[in-house]
């Protein structure tokens, strides 16, 4: 069929110009040497005035790093990464730190402006039905290496929440870093891991007490703006008992011809009773047609539910990287705790995806859901791997897992890779799985009516992602069902 | 309105329609009767335009525009309407959701504005009471799990709301019991009017007692090759198209 050669056509012509965030900032930036060794781990620890116990950890994480070797195992290619030829520490100079919004370099507030990010303490959702106080979110901005801007600290901090960068949490929260750190991801967990414990420079960082409801959706975005460099952020959030907390993050990057590292680190920690809801739309620069440039977004998030009927629940949708390596995952340690994964991942052009999620079932009556859809369009690569575990203490343990998988075109491909691991009897585990196609008939059916092959095609993607997209807040749903056309804009001919 | 001259048309290379005239004017329903195999629903994806129906000759123009030229989408916002022998599942899309972006869309085109969520759930409660269709068929997933007949009327709901100057309605009643015929033609015939046409294509004659043609046109072999009033349905009904296939 002619309709092939034009979907890769349209394709190529519409790929560079749909990538909307992909400017960069022109700003004077303090870098580390290029490379990596011990003196950068002591050169970052140093930057972030951290303490000695830090530094050690740090080292310790280097160490293990350097004994180990870059995983292979995913549904993924790519050329060896020189691990030499980036800089590990970049941010932008400022004469002194930004007490507050006021003193941040107005060139970076342009930046997330024009990305729009809300750093400006005002309601950011106008027209809301009832009066009231309208609802917020307080950001946490991480440009580069460093957290630039947060935001509604003092009206957090009202209520006890601690958010704010982790550099800033290690000089005043202290005992609550050193607690939580590498609790739930240890250092040498994994290759990436491991590298980011080493030469991890800023991430957010929440603690919400005791009985607390946190009154707004906290959100941190992340830009990778400079040239060369990786970002190696690190994001620890503790919900104490009968807290809870939603969280929301987002991410973009310039359009650059080079393959850039980001390998990030998410530990979550639920004690008795706590919720955390963790929601992300990652929309890194995902290369070009040809697959030239992106991100490598090879990232580790992982919760435990350590109290008893706790509860964490992954959000994400997934449409930038060139090649995405990620697992949220949930160790269900306290009785009855729920862990829940809802996952839209999007490949086209020549991305490639590998992700999904670990229920590491340990407790009693915990509960794991498992919804994760793939569509793969272009040449993408579009992987779910799974793995559910029943200890043998989890009688009465539960999980679904369903996975459904949407083909756009003849020349992408889906694959599932479910792992199932019972050693309790009682347990009960349930796996889904479907493959389709946007049939030829559903399109034809929606233009007869008037809407255009794109819209057609986001109409479908969007009824397909239903079930994953209505679990993301509503602010985040609206971009996401956005970013879910702009992302296979001309995948059909 | 719609002007056919001496239309083929082929699929993978095998011819089907062999040479069509028809002229519908403005505010006239025209049936199209035939046997299986006649090329029925080819000639509605043809004017449809649907991928894969090759046209190999002649024309049609539709409110004197070159309607083969054109995108199905674009023939859909210049008022043409195809109500599907098979309505098509579209899962997780809801109904309410898929009508205003298809009504939004054709809106856009014509320059119009578009209408918010309040402002077409109100015009689409109207129009549902008319069909007598309950309204929780808003909420389900497009044409999901509806039955035989719910598909139908949902097709003639669809209608009903993006109001077009040409509605095909390509063997609608098959598989209908004769409450959900009514319901079907009713609809059909409430937007009869001078800016309405109609083409009913149909295997029985059953259906044009409640949607009463102004001609009736006996399409065999990818030609029409008999026309006349509604009585030649009736004709047809009591001798069956033996004669006309062995013509």
């Amino acid at each position: 069929m002619p309709a092939v050669t034009e979907t890769i056509d349209t394709v190529q012509s519409v790929t560079e110009s749909q990538y909307k965030w992909g400017f960069s900032t022109d700003i004077e930036m303090d870098m580390a040497p290029k490379g990596l060794n011990e003196d950068i781990v002591r050169f970052i620890s140093a930057k972030k005035n951290e303490p000695q116990w830090l530094l050690d950890w740090r080292l310790r994480a280097f160490a293990a790093w350097q004994a180990m070797e870059e995983p292979r195992w995913a549904m993924v290619s790519f050329p060896p990464i020189d691990y030499q030829d980036a800089y590990y520490y970049a941010a932008p100079k400022q004469k002194v730190a930004p007490k507050s919004l006021d003193e941040v370099d107005p060139e970076l507030l342009r930046t997330y402006e024009k990305l729009g990010i809300p750093l400006k303490e005002q309601a950011v959702l106008a027209g809301v039905e009832g009066a009231g106080e309208s609802p917020a979110i307080a950001v946490d901005a991480v440009f580069d290496s460093v957290s630039v801007a947060t935001t509604f600290k003092d009206r957090l901090e009202k209520e006890g929440i601690i958010f704010c960068p982790i550099s800033e949490a290690v000089q005043n929260h202290p005992e609550l870093v050193q607690r939580y750190l590498g609790t739930v991801v240890p250092q040498s967990d994994n290759y990436f891991a491991a590298l980011n414990s080493a030469v991890f420079t800023d991430g957010s960082f929440v603690y919400i007490p005791k009985g607390v409801r946190c009154p707004m959706e906290l959100s941190t975005y992340f830009r990778i703006n400079a040239k060369s460099t990786g970002q190696f952020e690190r994001t620890l959030i503790i919900a104490d008992e009968r807290s809870q907390v939603s969280y929301l993050e987002g991410c973009t990057a310039p359009m650059r011809d080079e393959n850039q590292l980001h390998a990030a680190v998410v530990e979550l920690v639920a004690l008795e009773d706590a919720t955390i809801k963790y929601s992300t739309v990652q929309n890194w620069y995902p290369g070009d047609a040809e697959g030239r440039g992106g991100i490598y977004n090879f990232v580790t998030k992982r919760a435990a539910c350590r109290g008893a009927r706790s509860k964490v629940s992954w959000t994400q949708v997934e449409t930038g990287s060139a090649i995405t390596w990620k697992y949220p995952s949930c160790i269900l340690q306290g009785e009855d705790s729920v862990g829940e994964f809802y996952s839209v991942a999007i490949t086209n052009n020549r991305q490639q995806a590998d992700t999904g999620t670990k229920m590491i079932h340990l407790g009693a009556r915990t509960k794991s859901t498992i919804v994760s859809k793939g569509i793969s369009a272009g040449r993408g690569q579009n992987t779910y791997r799974g793995l559910v575990r029943i200890g043998p203490k989890a009688s009465g343990a539960r999980n679904f897992t369903q996975c459904d998988s949407l083909l756009i075109g003849d020349q992408c491909g889906a694959h599932t890779v479910p792992y199932i691991e019972n050693r309790n009897m009682t347990a009960k585990v349930e796996h889904e799985a479907t493959t389709s196609r946007i049939a030829e008939d559903q399109l034809f059916y929606c233009r007869q009516r008037g809407l255009t092959q794109e819209e057609a095609v986001g109409l479908i993607v969007n009824g397909f992602c239903r079930e994953v997209l209505k679990e993301l807040p509503m602010e985040f749903a609206v971009e996401a069902q956005k970013l879910l056309q702009i992302s296979l804009e001309g995948s059909v001919g | 309105m719609l002007d056919i001259r001496n239309l083929t048309a082929e699929i993978d290379g095998k011819q089907i329609l062999r040479g069509i005239d028809l002229e519908i004017r403005p505010g006239e329903v025209h049936a199209i009767m035939g046997p299986n195999g006649s090329g029925k629903s080819t000639l509605s994806y043809v004017l449809a335009g649907r991928e894969g129906y090759e046209v190999t000759g002649g024309s049609a123009e539709f409110d004197g525009k070159d309607l083969l030229a054109m995108e199905p989408e674009e023939r859909a916002a210049l008022g043409l309407f195809l109500a599907f022998q098979y309505p098509v599942e579209l899962p997780g899309v809801g109904n309410a959701n898929f009508l205003r972006t298809a009504l939004n869309a054709q809106r856009r085109v014509r320059g119009e504005l578009e209408l918010d969520a309040m402002q077409f759930l109100k015009l689409a409660r109207a129009r549902m009471k008319d069909l007598s269709m309950p309204e929780d068929m808003l909420k389900r997933g497009v044409n999901v799990g509806f039955s035989g007949g719910e598909k139908k009327r949902n097709e003639v709901l669809q209608m009903a709301l993006l109001q077009p100057k040409l509605a095909i309605l390509d063997e609608t009643d098959s598989g209908l019991d004769i409450d959900a015929l009514r319901i079907v033609a009713d609809g059909v015939n409430a937007l009869r009017g001078p800016g309405f046409s109609a083409l009913v294509i149909t295997h029985y004659q059953r259906l044009l007692n409640y949607i009463v043609p102004d001609r009736v046109h006996v399409l065999v072999k990818g030609r029409i090759v008999r026309s006349g009033g509604p009585e030649l349905a009736e004709e047809l009904e009591a001798s069956g198209y033996a004669g006309d296939l062995a013509a």
